[in-house]
């Protein structure tokens, strides 16, 4: 009798520790290292090849700059950080934030911003004069308020037209398009020889084509003020803008899985164009393994997305400084170098990106970047809506669910009204 | 001092799951509805009771229609679909064949892949290309001559659904076919032998005999399939992501928190979640509780 009364006992008690080891199990993980340096728990979503390199490179010259503390590598794996952010967000209810976590710049941050999640990072900005470093477009458009909250420690473009040469000559197509109009005739000659004319991804790639049809259609300043007070989605510019989406969205083949095998389908001469952000031309020219290993200006080349010449529309990785941070001098110290030319310069030619700072070493961006940063020096600037730029979450949500909705049903009339909708409800 | 001794060991045991279960099933339930019925839109403000607005306010977003649609193709499409086909490989292997366990296992086997696991393959296999771009099941028939097959799989806006309960199906008919098979086996011998005695053909013997004695079987597999397929979301992710096209209340809901942060909105698509989930689930237990009632 005894016997099976401690082997009860013995049974409940490790219930009970199995149910509080589960209660603080992120907790055992965040505690400091035995050796004591102070660890910098920095978030983010760099697993893959190239994006991870980039960050191991910032790593090493962190670490060298303070030897008193060590980088605690806190990726979630997954292309565009879905799994990254629900993680991060319960992360940020539960008051337990990372030191520093990676975040796309601009409206995308809002939501933290409003919740109360971030500290400024103004002075940061004072202390290492990056006002004068950062294009004077892109504080404005990170600013909240007057309050800079993030780091931007990359730029990438989202504009681009990506074509396979020899099927352009194949059609006949002898110019590269650069209006909507010469594009849709494009589109329509290589159709005529049985080519795919556009590929396309999932549905948020048709969201990406979007934000460059609207671009090219209203141009530049009317796009950017869709994202103000006094923005106007009702109107017939945008109507026009929607009809040519619709248009060029007829010539598209059927979706691939994502964006990557629709790149593919240029690289592999089966379609001739695909427009799709800057993180194509690793896919592109990296070799076999990672990328396709195709060559540059033979095999595919690029150029701004149709009626888009003369502006870059810009995403960007960032840094933030979470409040309550366990290490904040050490999240600062990342930021740091995360700003700094020398973290910028190691970390973008790895992950395939520019610099978001004015000075950086030329010398190491060849081929496609070297196009994009002598772009970014020069073009006027505006903001990506898929990658977080100049809409917040919920906004960006809407217009997915708009896109997808009219990609079943193909309706212009629906599509701008709940366009116009999301614009209302936005709360921005 | 001897019943405290029956009684005490034996709850001691099962106290820790009743308390996780108190708190982390129903606590949070409770937690869920008291959310749904409150205007907390973001992830920042109190909220105040608003009693069953969200969720009348749900059904005038085209998107809720459409994925509330989209769980009822693949569920009956899946369910069935899965009913049958377990029903059928139990009753091929009821007759007794050569290496039957060998088959058993093979047909259990999806069982014990993850659905996500399962999702990564079918995506291949389902992809929509054609012709010299096909790949997977297309790639298939194209190269056995047979492209009048190609199809969109999942990404057809009429039928993508019931294209997408075919790995479900895949995955959880062997287990409908062992419950079957077990139901089949649970037929005593004598009652078939005294239908033949009777003058039953084989035929008759499964149409009077063991089809109307499979019932309680069929009603289980019918709340395991059905409970499985209301909340169906690894599945749909893994093969199609989160697309409109392929869109279940289960994606929208992760959409809802953690993509437009809107916990109320989030509580109320999961709140009809298990209200679908118990109309199949309660009925189911107030049966059973009912025969084991019945001595």
């Amino acid at each position: 009798m005894r016997r099976r009364w401690m082997a009860a006992v013995a049974v409940t008690v490790a219930g009970l520790l199995t149910l509080t080891a589960c209660g603080d199990g992120g907790g055992a993980a965040q505690s400091p290292q035995a050796d004591g340096k102070k660890k910098v728990e920095v978030f983010s979503w760099w697993t893959g090849p190239g994006e991870a390199d980039g960050l191991k490179a910032m790593k090493e010259i962190f670490e060298k700059q303070n030897p008193g503390l060590t980088f605690f590598d806190a990726a979630v794996a997954g292309g565009s950080g879905d799994k990254a952010r629900a993680l991060l967000a319960t992360k940020l209810q539960a008051d337990t934030p990372p030191d520093t976590f990676q975040g796309h710049a601009g409206a995308e941050l809002q939501g933290y911003i409003k919740a109360g999640d971030l500290e400024p990072v103004n002075s940061l900005y004072d202390e290492l004069k990056l006002k004068d470093v950062f294009p004077q477009q892109l504080i404005d458009q990170i600013s909240v308020q007057g309050q800079i909250y993030s780091v931007p420690v990359n730029i990438h473009r989202s504009n681009v037209m990506w074509f396979n040469p020899a099927v352009l000559k194949e059609a006949g197509v002898t110019e590269v398009p650069a209006t909507i109009e010469t594009f849709v005739a494009a589109l329509e000659k290589v159709k005529k020889t049985g080519k795919v004319p556009l590929s396309i991804g999932s549905e948020w790639t048709m969201v990406h084509l979007l934000e460059s049809v609207l671009l090219g259609s209203l141009g530049t300043d009317a796009y950017n003020k869709l994202w103000t007070a006094g923005s106007d989605w009702s109107g017939p510019a945008m109507t026009k803008a929607l009809n040519d989406f619709k248009t060029i969205l007829s010539y598209a083949g059927d979706p691939a899985d994502d964006w990557q095998p629709a790149a593919k389908q240029v690289a592999d001469g089966q379609a001739a164009f695909t427009i799709m952000g800057d993180w194509a031309y690793g896919y592109f020219h990296n070799p076999p393994d990672g990328g396709l290993g195709k060559k540059s200006k033979t095999d595919f080349d690029w150029a701004p997305s149709p009626g888009t010449g003369g502006t870059f529309m810009w995403l960007s990785d960032s840094f933030t400084l979470p409040k309550g941070a366990p290490n904040r001098d050490g999240a600062l110290a990342w930021l740091k170098v995360a700003a700094s030319k020398e973290g910028q310069d190691a970390f973008n030619p790895k992950k395939g990106s520019i610099p978001a700072r004015k000075d950086a070493d030329t010398s190491l961006y060849t081929d496609y970047l070297a196009d994009a940063l002598k772009d970014w020096g020069s073009n006027k600037l505006a903001g990506s809506i898929q990658h977080g730029v100049v809409v917040n979450d919920a906004w960006r949500v809407a217009i997915n669910e708009a896109v997808g909705l009219f990609h079943t049903d193909k309706d212009v009339a629906a599509l701008q009204a709940s366009l116009a909708e999301a614009a209302k409800n936005s709360g921005q | 001092m001897t019943r405290v001794r029956r009684w005490l060991p034996g709850l001691l045991l099962v106290t820790p799951s009743i308390i996780a279960i108190a708190v982390f099933v129903y606590g949070m339930l409770g937690w869920n509805f008291r959310l749904a019925m409150t205007d907390r839109h973001d992830e920042i403000s109190e909220g105040s009771f608003v009693g069953l607005e969200n969720f009348v306010t749900l059904w005038d977003q085209k998107r809720w229609g459409i994925s509330v649609n989209h769980a009822v193709v693949f569920t009956v499409v899946f369910v069935f679909g899965a009913l049958a086909l377990g029903w059928l490989l139990a009753f091929l292997m009821e007759k007794g064949i050569k290496g039957e366990g060998t088959f058993r296992a093979v047909y259990l086997f999806p069982m014990a892949i993850s659905f996500v696991a399962t999702g990564v393959v079918w995506r291949w296999l389902m992809n929509s290309g054609q012709d010299e771009r096909a790949v997977g099941l297309n790639r298939l028939f194209d190269s056995l001559g047979l492209d009048f097959l190609q199809w969109e799989w999942f990404r057809n806006p009429d039928w993508g659904m019931a294209a997408m309960a075919i790995p479900a199906i895949w995955q959880m008919s062997g287990y409908v076919m062992a419950l079957f098979l077990a139901g089949f086996r649970g037929v005593p011998e004598d009652l078939r032998e005294a239908a033949r005695v009777d003058g039953c053909t084989e035929w008759q013997v499964y149409r009077h005999i063991v089809l109307p004695l499979l019932r309680p079987v069929t009603l289980s597999a019918l709340i395991i399939l059905g409970h499985i397929s209301l909340k169906v979301f690894d599945l749909i992710v893994a093969v199609s992501g989160k697309q409109i096209i392929t869109d279940v209340p289960a994606v929208f809901m992760w959409v809802a928190v953690f993509d437009s942060h809107d916990p109320a909105k989030g509580a109320t698509i999961a709140a009809y979640i298990v209200l679908a989930v118990s109309v199949f689930v309660i009925p189911y237990l107030v049966w059973t509780l009912r025969k084991e009632r019945r001595p």
